[in-house]
């Protein structure tokens, strides 16, 4: 029998790993990505976890649209990645500065 | 300690250590894959606690599509391994200080203080002709139907805009105009030309 806690634990260590992730990979835009990835996929386990014990479907309803939202940011995302590779010759954050003037 | 519980750690373990893989790893390929395992990994666990249609769209829209794209975009860039590693060595104390805090903040609202006090024990049981989908398709087609047309507004954006961003005119290339190909008429191309017929000398 899977409890409430035990998932919500699950989901917090999931979104801890990833917050580290972001830290440990600034110098490449790809992985930060990825990390933006797993802390969505942390935040949806929360809802399918509430969604089940409270017995409300609109949780799956709102992981649905995250599902969604995501998709579309991971297509725009890397699109952004590749132009700015093109340009650039670089995915590193720190090189991205020309705005600082 | 239930069959049920078992699994649940089992899969739970191969996820903790896969996203593990994910940020430690050193080449962004292992990276990607090591995603792809985190999500089948969750898709069983979301199976498990019966979120059938939602466990099996993430195996097709983010294994099939979205680490698909991340993979193809990992591949495609030449990037400098090398270079990309140096100086992230002194990042790992504020990593962990950072993702320690957060770990504890999480541990305490839910394991501690047990959410407030919201006794939330079993899951209650469900009727034995529940149908997920069902479920799932009447909420988004009654309640949620003009989300999901805007959710179906924000894919067709984000397809075009993944396009539009990734196309460039190259100057220098004789690329072939369709158009123009196909509304040519033979009087443009082919000239007849009236003359005597000549003799052999």
């Amino acid at each position: 029998m899977i409890t409430l806690t035990e998932v919500l634990t699950l989901s917090g260590l999931l979104f801890s790993i990833a917050v580290a992730g972001v830290f440990l990979n600034r110098k490449n835009v790809i992985l930060l990505l990825m990390c933006i990835e797993l802390m969505l996929l942390a935040v949806n386990f929360n809802f399918v976890a509430f969604s089940r014990f409270l017995g409300d479907i609109n949780g799956q309803i709102f992981v649905f649209f995250i599902l969604t939202v995501a998709a579309a940011e991971a297509a725009i995302g890397l699109a952004i990645l590749v132009v700015l590779f093109r340009e650039r010759r670089s995915i590193d954050v720190e090189d991205l500065d020309s705005l600082q003037g | 300690m239930m069959f049920e519980t078992l699994l649940f750690f089992a899969f739970s373990a191969v996820l903790v250590g896969a996203a593990f893989g994910v940020i430690l790893a050193r080449n962004p390929v292992y990276s990607a894959l090591l995603l792809v395992l985190c999500f089948f990994n969750s898709a069983v666990i979301w199976l498990m606690l019966d979120a059938e249609f939602l466990g099996i769209v993430l195996v097709l829209v983010y294994v099939g599509a979205v680490m698909v794209l991340f993979l193809f975009v990992v591949m495609m860039l030449d990037v400098n391994l090398e270079e990309l590693r140096k100086g992230l060595a002194g990042y790992w104390p504020i990593a962990a200080v950072v993702a320690g805090l957060m770990v504890f903040a999480i541990l305490d609202v839910v394991v501690v203080k047990h959410l407030g006090g919201v006794s939330l024990g079993a899951a209650p049981p469900l009727p034995a002709d529940y149908s997920n989908t069902r479920v799932l398709g009447e909420a988004l087609f009654t309640r949620y139907a003009y989300p999901a047309q805007i959710a179906a507004v924000i894919l067709l954006v984000a397809s075009i805009a993944a396009i539009v961003l990734t196309l460039r005119h190259r100057p220098g290339v004789k690329p072939q105009n369709v158009g123009e190909q196909v509304r040519v008429s033979a009087k443009d191309r082919v000239r007849l030309v009236k003359m005597a017929p000549e003799k052999r000398p």
